[in-house]
């Protein structure tokens, strides 16, 4: 099996740096089977979240080679060879200890949003009736494992620092979600502008790049979420029309 | 809102601008992007500042397309309204230019595609993602200057409204002057003109604005087929919007270019029939 250099970073809240390991690499290894090894045979304590190992609990986010990914969907033979492979955790968010952070900002942020809030039933069952048509477009965004890639690598939070004023994708890709759903009567658009701060994102789409489940989080859930918000402050015509408040 | 994540305090160190462990190139495109953009500024400014040489026959520049009314000194049969007005200052350059650039400049400015490629290409970045962003005091599209974005909708009836007149061009491109009259036939400049309206079309069909209005501001598009149909026809568009906007900002400088080469008599359209 070929040895291949792997760059750790090692530390806490307080601080720490990359420390390097061998490794000896099997087919078809992914990068958490790397450092599955490296706590089992050379770092007992490295810390590292992980779960269901299949891409679907979003526990193991961390950053290969400067880019946000899901370590257990990141196989090591698709990584440049001649160059040791990175593994920080992800710089949004504090550092717990290794390749473990806080992400628990997300959680209260989430707490924050409108609830949803369904329509009377239309149905005399007590239910409702939706179309599968426009169930469709709030469904993408249902897919989404809160890995927090896309907070990840969203500039405003990770450069900018900006969790006071800025929600940053996920928070978005849940606002879309309800705002989207047919039944839902809320109307989160204010919200939108003042406290979540969609207005700072400019548009990188760099959380649709690293979104783990291809969900088009600029086109379908930011850039709609920019122009509703459009329609309730900016555009007067939009505004008389009383548009986006059906 | 929450402010900055509790219970560990200390958030890891900001990076400097480019600094990142990506170990690929992450700088080229940006650079070829900021590169491209430059080149069709510079060009674009000064063919619009040349005033001449952008009819040949039935062929008219898109950049010059509606031509309002044509410079003193020269006479040209596309102008909707004749000779330049009296009222231009004396003192102003004129092109017919000028009177139409405003429209899809404003528009593509605007653009949600161009504005996430230009903000990494030249401000306020961050030029790749997850590569350091330069400076401090990030306003994003909250505050002024970058608010003004916001008015990309009441660019897009302007927008709209030049496609009507370039297929016009197209058509008008497929008439020729023949003894007595006009002829139908068909040249390589019909065929530059005709790719042209195509494309600005595909990208102008594709704006994220006019799929908001279409369809996605609203949560039912069930029983509307109307609206239904011309939302998946935008969004269809939308979803190719990056490829539409470097295929129609290429080609639109390509058609001005073949059509001055032809005015200027060093190239000669080629007629197909």
């Amino acid at each position: 099996m070929a040895k291949t250099e792997f760059q750790v970073w090692r530390g806490d809240s307080s601080g720490g740096e990359l420390q390097s390991y061998q490794v000896d690499v099997g087919p078809g290894y992914v990068v958490l089977d790397a450092i599955h090894q490296i706590q089992a045979e050379q770092a007992n304590d490295l810390a590292v979240r992980w779960n269901c190992k299949a891409g679907k609990c979003g526990s193991c986010s961390a950053e290969v080679n400067g880019s946000p990914r899901l370590m257990c969907m990141t196989r090591v033979d698709d990584l440049p060879k001649d160059k040791p492979i990175t593994v920080e955790p992800m710089r949004t968010f504090p550092s717990v200890k290794d390749l473990v952070t806080d992400v628990s900002w997300n959680y209260e942020v989430k707490k924050t949003i409108q609830r949803f809030m369904p329509s009377k039933p239309d149905a005399a069952d007590g239910t409702w009736r939706m179309d599968q048509y426009d169930v469709e477009r709030p469904q993408e965004f249902r897919k989404c494992i809160e890995c927090f890639l896309c907070q990840d690598v969203c500039h405003v939070l990770r450069d900018h620092h900006m969790h006071d004023r800025f929600a940053g994708p996920r928070m978005f890709v849940y606002v879309a979600n309800l705002e989207m759903n047919p039944i839902d009567t809320g109307n989160r658009v204010a919200q939108l502008r003042d406290e979540l701060g969609v207005g700072y994102c400019n548009i990188t789409k760099c959380c649709t790049k690293v979104c783990p489940e291809h969900i088009t989080i600029t086109d379908n859930a930011i850039i709609p979420l920019k122009e509703r918000v459009v329609d309730q402050s900016y555009d007067p015509i939009a505004k008389l029309l009383g548009a986006g408040k059906e | 809102m929450p402010s900055t994540p509790s219970k560990v305090t200390a958030l890891p160190v900001k990076r400097g601008f480019g600094e990142t462990l990506r170990p690929d190139a992450w700088w080229i495109q940006p650079v070829v992007v900021g590169l491209g953009f430059l080149a069709f500024i510079v060009y674009s400014t000064w063919a619009a500042f040349q005033g001449a040489f952008y009819s040949s026959g039935n062929l008219l520049s898109p950049f010059y397309s509606p031509e309002l009314w044509y410079p003193l000194g020269e006479v040209s049969e596309h102008a909707l309204f004749g000779a330049q007005p009296g009222w231009w200052p004396g003192f102003l350059p004129y092109s017919p230019a000028f009177l139409i650039l405003w429209a899809p400049v404003s528009f593509r400015l605007t653009c949600y595609y161009y504005r996430g490629a230009y903000y990494k290409s030249y401000w306020p970045g961050p030029p790749s993602c997850s590569v350091g962003t330069p400076g401090t005091g990030y306003m994003g599209e909250r505050h002024f200057p970058l608010i003004i974005q916001n008015i990309h909708r009441y660019t897009l009836p302007f927008a709209l409204l030049l496609l009507v007149f370039l297929a016009s061009d197209a058509w008008k491109a497929l008439w020729f002057a023949a003894p007595g009259g006009e002829e139908f036939g068909l040249s390589v400049g019909t065929l530059v003109l005709t790719a042209n309206v195509c494309l600005l079309g595909s990208y102008t069909f594709g704006c994220h604005s006019l799929r908001h209005i279409v369809g996605g501001g609203i949560d039912r598009l069930a029983g509307r087929p109307v609206r239904r149909t011309a939302y998946e026809c935008v969004s269809w568009c939308n979803k190719r919007h990056m490829r539409f906007a470097w295929f129609s900002l290429f080609w639109v400088g390509f058609s001005d270019a073949y059509v001055r080469l032809c005015a200027m008599g060093i190239w000669t359209d080629l007629r197909i029939f």
